[in-house]
C-alpha cells in the first residue's frame, strides 16, 4: 500500500468471520437405525457404496445400531442427496441435513 | 441357503422355496408397478423423505430421483425372477452383480413385509411366530412371518457367500 492521501473512510463493519454463511456450511448424509436391515447387510452397503474398509464400515454400522443414527458422509448438498438416494436404493433409511 | 463356489454364490432351492421367492419378488414388482401410493407405509419406507422436516424439498427431490430409484428396485426384483427356475426345484448360480441385485431385492422384500407385519426393534420373531401359531396355525400371519424369517437367513447366507469385498485383505 502506498502512502497516497486517500480520504479516511471508516471501514465497513465486517462481521466476525466465525459464522460461515448458511449456504456454505457442509451437508451430511444420516443413516437411521431400523429393525429390519441386517447388521452384516448395512456393513456391506457402507463398504460397497463408500469404499470404506470393513473395519470402518462396521464401526459406522454399530454407531447406527447403538445411537439410532450416524453421519455416513459429508460434503456438498448435491453429493449428499446422491448418497442418500443411493442408500435408498439399498433400502437403508437415509436423510440429508446441514452439518 | 447360499454358499460360495469359486467366484459364484450358489444355492439349491426346493420347489416350495422357488415358489415363495417367486411370489415375494413378484409382489415387490407389483407394489412398484401399481399406482404408487405415498401414504402406503411400505412405499414411504422404501422411498423415505430425504428431508424429514421439509416436505416441499423432499417432494422436489423425489420428482427427479424417484423414477430411477423405482426402476432400479424393479430390476433388482426382476433379477430374482430371472435366476430362479420357472417351477420346480433347482440350483441358482449368481455372479457378483447378480448377487448384489438379489441382496438388494431380498432387502426390499423384507422391508415391505416387516412394515406390514409391524416388526419393531423389540420384536422377538420366534415369540411372534409362536403366538401367531397358537392363535391360528393356518393364518396368513404365520406364513408371512415364516417367509420373513426365511428371507433373513437367505440374505445372511448370501452375504457370507459373497466373493471379494468382505474377504479383502
Amino acid at each position: 500500500m502506498g502512502g497516497m492521501a486517500l480520504p479516511q473512510v471508516a471501514p465497513v463493519e465486517t462481521p466476525q468471520i466465525e459464522e460461515v454463511p448458511a449456504d456454505d456450511r457442509p451437508w451430511v448424509t444420516i443413516v437411521w437405525d431400523d429393525p429390519v436391515n441386517l447388521m452384516s447387510y448395512v456393513t456391506w452397503v457402507f463398504q460397497k457404496l463408500f469404499g470404506y474398509s470393513h473395519e470402518k464400515a462396521e464401526q459406522l454400522m454399530m454407531e447406527v445400531h447403538n445411537k439410532g443414527k450416524a453421519v455416513v458422509s459429508s460434503g456438498a448438498r448435491e453429493r449428499m442427496e446422491m448418497d442418500a438416494s443411493q442408500l435408498h436404493g439399498y433400502g437403508l433409511w437415509a436423510t440429508v441435513d446441514r452439518a | 441357503m447360499f454358499r460360495r463356489n469359486g467366484d459364484l454364490c450358489v444355492a439349491s432351492f426346493a420347489v416350495d422355496e422357488v415358489r415363495v421367492l417367486r411370489k415375494v419378488a413378484g409382489e415387490v414388482v407389483g407394489l412398484l408397478m401399481d399406482g404408487f401410493d405415498h401414504t402406503d407405509p411400505v412405499v414411504s419406507r422404501l422411498f423415505p423423505d430425504i428431508y424429514p422436516d421439509r416436505p416441499d424439498d423432499s417432494a422436489e427431490f423425489r420428482l427427479y430421483t424417484e423414477g430411477d430409484l423405482k426402476t432400479g428396485k424393479i430390476d433388482q426384483a426382476g433379477a430374482i425372477l430371472a435366476a430362479l427356475p420357472d417351477d420346480g426345484p433347482g440350483e441358482v448360480r449368481l455372479d457378483g452383480e447378480e448377487a448384489e441385485a438379489w441382496l438388494r431385492a431380498i432387502n426390499d422384500a423384507r422391508l415391505a413385509m416387516a412394515t406390514r407385519l409391524d416388526i419393531r426393534a423389540d420384536t422377538d420373531l420366534g415369540e411372534e411366530l409362536d403366538e401367531a401359531v397358537i392363535h391360528d396355525p393356518a393364518s396368513s400371519r404365520v406364513f408371512q412371518l415364516s417367509v420373513y424369517a426365511y428371507l433373513g437367513y437367505l440374505q445372511e447366507s448370501l452375504l457370507n457367500a459373497l466373493p471379494g469385498i468382505d474377504h479383502r485383505a
